[in-house]
């Protein structure tokens, strides 16, 4: 029965899977788990849903375990999260308490599948703290930082990095990101699914449904930028580059948003926009909801210019999603969009709403720049950011880990 | 009877050292001292890492000094260093220090310029794998090329120079302990630059050299 992976051949190639199988035999039968806290919403759940399946194809015996906590407890989170990426947000002792206690009451239902795993991938902060709760540990513990922890508020890395110095190894996403720790500083990018829903063909007909559906006018430049409402992604700056081209080009405006179960901030930014977008019929603030990708999907391929204008960015899978649609982006000179967009070629890299205006003007008045930069934005994903590409990487550090601290390893 | 080709394949995970540098000087500093894995990955890492197909240097010491330290000089000096060169990693240090050294005493100035992003230094591992597959006959080897995947062509077009002890990749390593027939194929294999390019053209670059030799585009 043809599985997964073959459909994934037809996109990268076989010489791409052969070596994906090939990797994958020498960690024949090994119990993976991986743990996050939320299950929908955000790249990182987006990334596990597919990750899990093809591990399994190839003969892992992998898992992926949730974590769960009342409301104090992901308020607690968000704030570690935002201090992480540098914003100064003091926690209280007493939320840090029942972080600690509610991760520990996780470990009580999940202690028997990560004692028993061979290798343990624990995604982000908010499940970090596990690994204190389990002294005695019969395979590697890996902590995956999704997020850009370049200039963190010191007092709360320090209290994360007693956690995250107990791993055997960490994963960043770039090296700007990386911290000092007493283990291996992996780096491994992130990716897309092509055959998620998110980045999937769409057919002509359905895309002019979602135009209908949000009163978008096809004949009239559509300018998006995808992402949860967050400070950092800085939606009110999109708006202000909106206002500044619209003097020279009849443009639409879609600011679309899925909410995560881990992110109580997102309402209060929402109101934000929606009060600088001012009632302006040509701006469209979308609050669709996290498992809405079809949508998200058909919004970036009706889009002449796909915006990502974060001032801190952990890597920017809606980057990856709107180059793969063949659109050129136009990205904050931040985080992981530098690692994509490359000035000039798959796009541009801006710091303000002005330079994000003069590039939107520039793109629509010169539409066979538009074409060529998105040609080239599609083939750099194809050829770098595919979910296939990030496996091989996990595979290879599976193996690495396994082997510590030799650069080279040779197996039979 | 002549020694099988066996065929691997290897994938390379990079690593960050927590070492970095935002002026010319610390950056010579580091380069003298740090683990000779980083200048391999920092020379041939590209490779096999995500990285644009057409980059404007292919090292990252020369694009850091252009795009960070704003040097055009000392960037096309340091792109000019082709790692083959070189008959190990220490020689090829020492090639990098003398062109910042001697940059930087043409330009008092340059060793006061703080980066307009740092330089983080980068090792690797590389877990190399048996594919099972072994091959008598450079014919067969020749209708596999094609079909090779890029870690393949790395390990055994790339990698090979530092594991064999003459510096040569394993194709021609291995045609040498065949028959003269092979001469005019190692001498096409040997033309093949592997610095300016990437992993796919160097296959159909080698794929190429094998078809010619052994007649095989018709067949």
């Amino acid at each position: 029965m043809a599985g997964l992976l073959a459909e994934y051949e037809a996109i990268v190639g076989p010489d791409v899977i052969d070596q994906l199988r090939q990797l994958a035999r020498i960690l024949d039968g090994m119990n993976v788990v991986h743990v996050n806290s939320t299950k929908e919403g955000g790249g990182v759940a987006e990334i596990l849903h597919r990750l899990i399946p093809l591990k399994k194809e190839l003969g892992i015996n992998a898992k992926w375990e949730v974590i769960t906590g009342n409301k104090e407890f992901y308020q607690c989170t968000k704030l570690m999260h935002n201090a992480l990426q540098g914003n100064r947000a003091d926690i209280s002792e007493e939320m840090l308490r029942n972080y600690e206690e509610t991760v520990k009451e996780n470990y009580e239902g999940l202690q028997r599948h990560l004692e028993d795993a061979d290798i343990v991938i624990i995604h982000d902060p908010q499940p970090a703290a596990l690994i204190a709760s389990c002294p005695v540990r019969k395979g590697k513990w890996i902590w995956r930082c999704h997020i850009d922890v370049s200039h963190p508020y010191r007092q709360v890395w320090k209290y994360l990095r007693y956690f995250v110095s107990q791993y055997d190894a960490s994963i960043w996403s770039l090296s700007e990101f990386a911290q000092p720790l007493p283990h291996p500083l992996y780096l491994i990018a992130p990716s897309i699914d092509p055959l998620s829903k998110k980045n999937i063909d769409v057919s002509s007909d359905d895309l002019e449904k979602v135009c209908m559906k949000y009163g978008l006018d096809p004949a009239r430049p559509i300018i998006t930028q995808v992402s949860r409402f967050d400070r950092f992604k800085d939606p009110v700056g999109v708006i202000h580059s909106y206002r500044l081209a619209k003097e020279f080009h009849p443009i639409q405006l879609v600011l679309a948003g899925g909410g995560a179960s881990d992110d109580p901030e997102g309402e209060e930014v929402l109101a934000q926009v929606r009060f600088a977008a001012d009632g302006d019929p040509d701006i469209h603030v979308l609050m669709l909801p996290s498992d809405d990708h079809l949508t998200i999907n058909a919004l970036q391929r009706v889009s002449d210019i796909v915006l990502q204008k974060s001032t801190r960015e952990g890597f920017g899978l809606t980057v990856t999603e709107a180059m793969w649609k063949g659109k050129p982006v136009i990205g904050g000179d931040t985080g992981g969009i530098r690692l994509q967009v490359i000035n000039h070629h798959t796009g541009f890299l801006v710091n303000t709403p002005e330079g994000a205006a003069l590039r939107i003007r520039y793109l629509l008045k010169r539409r066979e720049k538009l074409q060529k930069m998105g040609e080239k934005a599609h083939r750099f994903v194809l050829e770098n950011f595919l979910i296939t590409r990030h496996l091989r990487e996990y595979l290879t550090l599976m193996v690495a880990v396994m082997f510590k601290r030799q650069d080279r390893i040779e197996t039979q | 009877m002549t020694e099988a080709f066996s065929l691997k394949d290897c994938a390379l995970i990079a690593i960050s050292t927590g070492q970095q540098a935002q002026t010319l000087r610390e950056l010579l500093d580091r380069i003298q001292t740090t683990n000779k894995s980083c200048i391999y990955y920092h020379f041939w890492g590209g490779l096999l890492r995500p990285r644009f197909d057409d980059p404007e240097f292919q090292n990252d010491f020369a694009i850091w000094a252009r795009h960070s330290i704003h040097d055009k000089a000392l960037a096309e000096r340091l792109a000019l260093i082709n790692p083959t060169d070189y008959k190990d990693l220490e020689d090829l240090r020492s090639e990098v220090v003398d062109v910042i050294e001697e940059r930087l005493e043409e330009s008092e100035t340059l060793s006061y310029v703080m980066a307009s992003s740092r330089f983080y230094f980068v090792r690797s591992q590389i877990v190399v794998f048996d594919t099972g597959r072994r091959f008598y006959d450079p014919k067969e080897l020749a209708g596999l090329i094609p079909h090779m995947s890029v870690g393949s062509i790395f390990y055994h077009f790339i990698d090979a120079r530092r594991r064999t002890p003459s510096g040569n990749d394993d194709f021609t390593e291995w045609l040498n302990g065949i028959d003269d027939s092979c001469m005019p194929l190692k001498e096409q294999i040997s033309i093949i630059d592997p610095y300016f390019t990437t992993l796919v053209e160097l296959r159909q670059e080698l794929a190429c050299v094998f078809a010619r030799h052994f007649d095989l585009r018709g067949s």
